[in-house]
């Protein structure tokens, strides 16, 4: 059976206070996890070995943190992000809310701006294809 | 000094744990400085002694390319003081790797008895940080003196094949055997 959004809610939780040694209250959704949780970008490494024994899955860096995108001078220009490359980022990431990002697109924001929901939803969308696949 | 917190590896088994052992002794400086009037190996150097033992096995799993350094201490978790005299067992477990990293869980013993339970992350260094860490040659005498190629394994119970990088040491090696072997 599929895990519902509050069960993927509490595990995400339960890795981000693991990892970060925040306390469990810190943890809303609307939380980044750079400004809010305090996480460095080792941290995220970290988080990613638990999310993926927590939920048995495999996370691919590059679809948390779209490299290939955010370093393309095809999608870059003057260390903001393009509308071409805005539109690539909804691409990969649809359930990625933008809206902020896209009113400063500077590609070393892209990181700061992810909240926790934003973490849960990435989880979701990769527990649909572990379930379409199976 | 040299900042090697191991004395040899006992047992190696690629790609899934190694054992190292540690003797301490009075004549370490660090046992002066730690706790004046009591001297115990401060648990930071056992962290450390973890680290190159957990570092080593993440390594391998890249023939020893990799730049492995130790990014997070995740977990540690010390149950008694350890003092001159006392040999440690730290025995390291690669629990999940990827590209760009790994996490170990390692716990040190004395004679059997628990001494602390750590859990490590690796990070490998990417482009951004060019320095080299060690050069092959130093790595391979290291290796050597840590007696890696003597205990090391495969999965399957075949002695640890030397990577590539090391080659040109071991020729030099093979030619002195050969001189030795009638």
């Amino acid at each position: 059976m599929a895990a519902t959004s509050e069960e993927v809610f509490q595990k995400v939780r339960a890795a981000l206070v693991d990892a970060l040694g925040v306390d469990e209250e810190e943890v809303t959704p609307e939380a980044t996890m750079v400004g809010d949780l305090g996480a460095e970008s080792i941290d995220f490494l970290d988080i990613m070995f638990k999310l993926e024994q927590s939920f048995g899955i495999n996370i691919p860096r590059s679809e948390l943190f779209p490299d290939d995108i955010l370093n393309n001078p095809n999608y870059v220009q003057d260390g903001k992000v393009t509308s071409t490359g805005i539109s690539e980022l909804k691409k990969r990431m649809p359930y990625l809310d933008l809206s902020s990002f896209e009113q400063h697109p500077v590609v070393q924001n892209f990181v700061s701006m992810l909240t926790v929901n934003d973490l849960c939803k990435f989880i979701e969308s990769k527990l649909a294809e572990k379930s379409a696949g199976a | 000094m040299r900042w090697l917190w191991i004395d040899r590896f006992v047992e190696f088994v690629s790609g899934k744990y190694a054992v190292s052992i540690k003797n301490v002794t009075t004549v370490e400086e660090a046992l002066d400085h730690y706790l004046p009037h009591f001297p115990m190996f401060p648990p930071s150097l056992l962290i450390e002694g973890i680290a190159q033992t957990g570092g080593l096995l993440v390594s391998e799993q890249h023939g020893f390319r990799e730049r492995v350094v130790l990014a997070k201490v995740a977990k540690a978790l010390f149950r008694r003081p350890v003092v001159p005299g006392e040999q440690l067992r730290y025995e390291v477990h690669l629990k999940d790797q990827n590209p760009h990293g790994a996490l170990v869980h390692a716990t040190a013993s004395i004679n059997g008895q628990p001494a602390a339970e750590v859990e490590l992350m690796f990070a490998h260094l990417d482009e951004r940080f060019p320095d080299e860490l060690f050069t092959a040659e130093e790595l391979y005498q290291l290796l050597v003196l840590y007696r890696l190629f003597e205990v090391g394994r495969t999965v399957d119970g075949r002695p640890l094949p030397i990577p590539e990088i090391f080659e040109p040491f071991i020729e030099h090696r093979s030619q002195d055997s050969n001189k030795r072997s009638p």
